[in-house]
């Protein structure tokens, strides 16, 4: 296990390096110098101009550019936003625990509904349940997230008045210090009466569309994943046994089943990232998506560029982890 | 499937049976072709210009809804253009998209897919874990994110859009071709070309690639689907076809601020994208099905 644990470890390095890499390249490219874009049109001194340059070391050759900004990455260092002049890591890790929260809820969201999807799918195969379900997946999994977003803010929000349109708590009633960054967990440690439920009524449609994609894969996962171990032996003899149906299904499949589905819900990390992205600027969630976005828009490179490098970490993070769990349930992964 | 079995049978005539009886296939397929047809004669059916602005019919209704009129059949943007119009123009710019983004992975990720496997030695070997990385770091950055990252960095536009697309979805071409090649590799009637003394290039391209095809063809309509998506989310999120171009996000980002007063200028474009990526998935899903029983979309 320890050699399988270090052999992943060391495949992660490079990949590492190239994430580096590839950002610094990228971020050199874009159109525009950040001097220009901070000194804005009224224009300065040439001296002030080369002052700047320097303080951003853009007088530096492109390769010791390179090795300053692979050595600070290092050091835990990932620029400092231009817009707002602080650490790019301290505004990430402000606003990490919103995307965190949003994507848990999404998450969450998906897994309760998309298991028992696909357990009936599967149970009741080529019923009319399984047609629906299965159609409905094949919805879910070509929605685009942004529209669905805008639909349910027009009806359930603008029409129906069930949910606020934007936001995480209602910011007029409610103020606490964040503890955890979680407003949910925040709210309840408040003690402020209504608190929780203005966090959750909040998060309720951004964790909807962001879990639609989850979901309907995971749906769709859950139900080949039990279909495939329902066909096995010790389910025949399960039956065989006289175990009622809900035993069979539930009990002896859905665990053999759900070793799959467990992976597929990890490898789901990068496609809810994506998806925050896109979430979050719908419902002005306070996350790294929007800020990512808003990053663009003021040309701020050390933050889009940190902020790329940071999220990808999060994944790649992830992703192994995800590994790593399942070389320690299945033997064979390790020595594959 | 058991048409499979039957000697009298072409594949051809096999395939196209099996996608026959799936009924959401071919429900798929007709609605595709029926989109693809609006999208290649969209200056004949649509009534206006995409760009043409009616400046006494600015948001106007469509034909059903209160003040509607049958001037207007979808009703009319905040700028007065026809919608019905732009949505038609917007199916051949998705639809082109999407084609170039595949087209473009597929050729590529063919010819870097085989040259994970082509080469013997030391410059094989290296050749394999190169390609192999660089695909595995696309994959660790999430799509949207490093779509994102590319449009910033080379500028919004069209062709941009299908750059960006393009690289995102290029390790799932690379990844199978790769996969599929290896397992060919091993044959015996690959064993058998290369003692019959057949090059390395038609060993490649003649002899094996064609046993690939399959799961790629699969993975290229899937992924006509995907590129539409991301495309539009891109758009939407004002990174891709700039305005005044007809591009269903594009449009979608445009209305976002009429979404109380004119819903129908957020719901239709969005609409639009929903139908054409269902459509396209479910021909994709027939396909596969059609095509390998075996293979199961993750």
């Amino acid at each position: 296990m320890f050699r399988f644990l270090l052999r992943r470890l060391a495949l992660t390095v490079p990949t590492f390096i190239a994430l580096m890499f590839v950002t610094f390249v990228a971020i050199r490219m874009v159109p525009g110098d950040p001097v220009e874009v901070r000194v804005g049109e009224r224009g300065i001194s040439a001296e002030r101009l080369a002052m700047f340059r320097h303080e951003l070391g853009l007088d530096q050759p492109v390769w010791k550019q390179f090795l300053d900004y692979a050595g600070q990455l290092l050091r835990g260092d990932f620029g400092t936003s231009l817009a707002t002049n602080q650490k790019v890591l301290t505004e990430f890790a402000a606003l990490f625990p919103a995307t965190l929260e949003l994507a848990a809820a999404g998450m969450l969201f998906a897994v309760l509904l998309g298991l028992p999807a696909g357990v009936v799918a599967a149970a009741k195969r080529g019923s009319v349940y399984d047609q629906t379900l299965m159609g409905l997946s094949v919805t879910g999994y070509s929605m685009p997230i942004f529209w669905w977003g805008l639909l349910l803010i027009m009806f359930v929000a603008e029409r129906w008045g069930l949910t606020p349109v934007s936001g995480r708590i209602d910011l007029i009633r409610f103020y606490f210090e964040p503890v955890t960054g979680f407003m949910v967990i925040d709210a309840w440690l408040s003690g402020q009466p209504g608190a929780v439920k203005s966090a959750l009524h909040h998060l309720v449609l951004p964790a909807i569309v962001l879990g639609t994609i989850p979901l309907a894969v995971l749906a769709r996962m859950t139900r080949s994943a039990m279909l495939e171990v329902l066909g096995e032996d010790y389910v025949r003899t399960a039956r065989a046994k006289g175990l009622p149906a809900w035993r069979v299904v539930g009990v002896h499949a859905l665990r053999n089943a759900l070793i799959p589905v467990v992976t597929v819900i990890g490898l789901q990390v990068g496609a809810l990232m994506a998806g925050a992205v896109l979430t979050e600027t719908i419902f002005s969630w306070p996350g790294v998506g929007k800020w990512l976005i808003e990053s663009i828009g003021r040309r701020d490179y050390p933050a889009l560029q940190g902020g790329v490098m940071l999220i990808s970490s999060v994944v790649i993070g992830v992703n192994l982890l995800v590994d790593l769990t399942y070389g320690l349930i299945n033997p064979r992964i390790r020595h594959g | 499937m058991a048409d499979a079995a039957q000697p009298d049978l072409s594949p051809l005539r096999a395939f196209w049976s099996a996608f026959r009886e799936n009924r959401g296939a071919f429900g798929g397929f007709v609605v595709v072709a029926l989109i693809v047809l609006l999208a290649v004669f969209a200056d004949f059916v649509s009534p206006y210009s995409p760009t043409e602005q009616f400046r006494d019919a600015v948001r106007a209704a469509p034909a059903w809804a209160e003040g509607g009129s049958m001037r207007f059949l979808l009703g009319t943007d905040s700028l007065g253009r026809d919608m019905l119009t732009r949505l038609l123009h917007g199916a051949r710019i998705s639809l082109f998209i999407g084609l170039a983004v595949m087209g473009v992975s597929f050729v590529v990720g063919v010819l870097l897919g085989l040259a994970c496997v082509s080469f013997q030695g030391m410059l094989g070997s290296a050749a394999d874990v190169l390609i192999t990385r660089v695909m595995d770091l696309i994959m660790a950055v999430p799509s949207l994110v490093l779509a994102i990252l590319v449009v910033a960095v080379l500028g919004p536009s069209l062709t941009n859009t299908i750059v960006a697309v393009t690289i995102v979805s290029l390790p799932r071409y690379v990844r199978l071709v790769r996969a599929s090649a290896l397992a060919e590799l091993g044959r015996d009637y690959v064993t058998a070309a290369r003692v019959a003394g057949v090059g390395p290039l038609r060993l490649m391209f003649v002899t094996v690639l064609p046993n690939c095809l399959s799961p790629l063809i699969v993975q290229a309509a899937l992924g006509v689907s995907d590129a539409i998506l991301e495309a539009a989310a891109l758009g939407f999120l004002g990174l891709g076809a700039q305005p005044p171009t007809a591009e269903w996000g594009t449009m979608l980002a445009d209305a976002r601020e009429f979404i109380r007063s004119d819903p129908w200028l957020v719901t239709l474009p969005g609409l639009a994208i929903l139908v054409t990526v269902v459509a396209i998935n479910l021909m994709g899903d027939g396909l596969r099905d059609a095509l390998d029983p075996k293979m199961r979309r993750s």
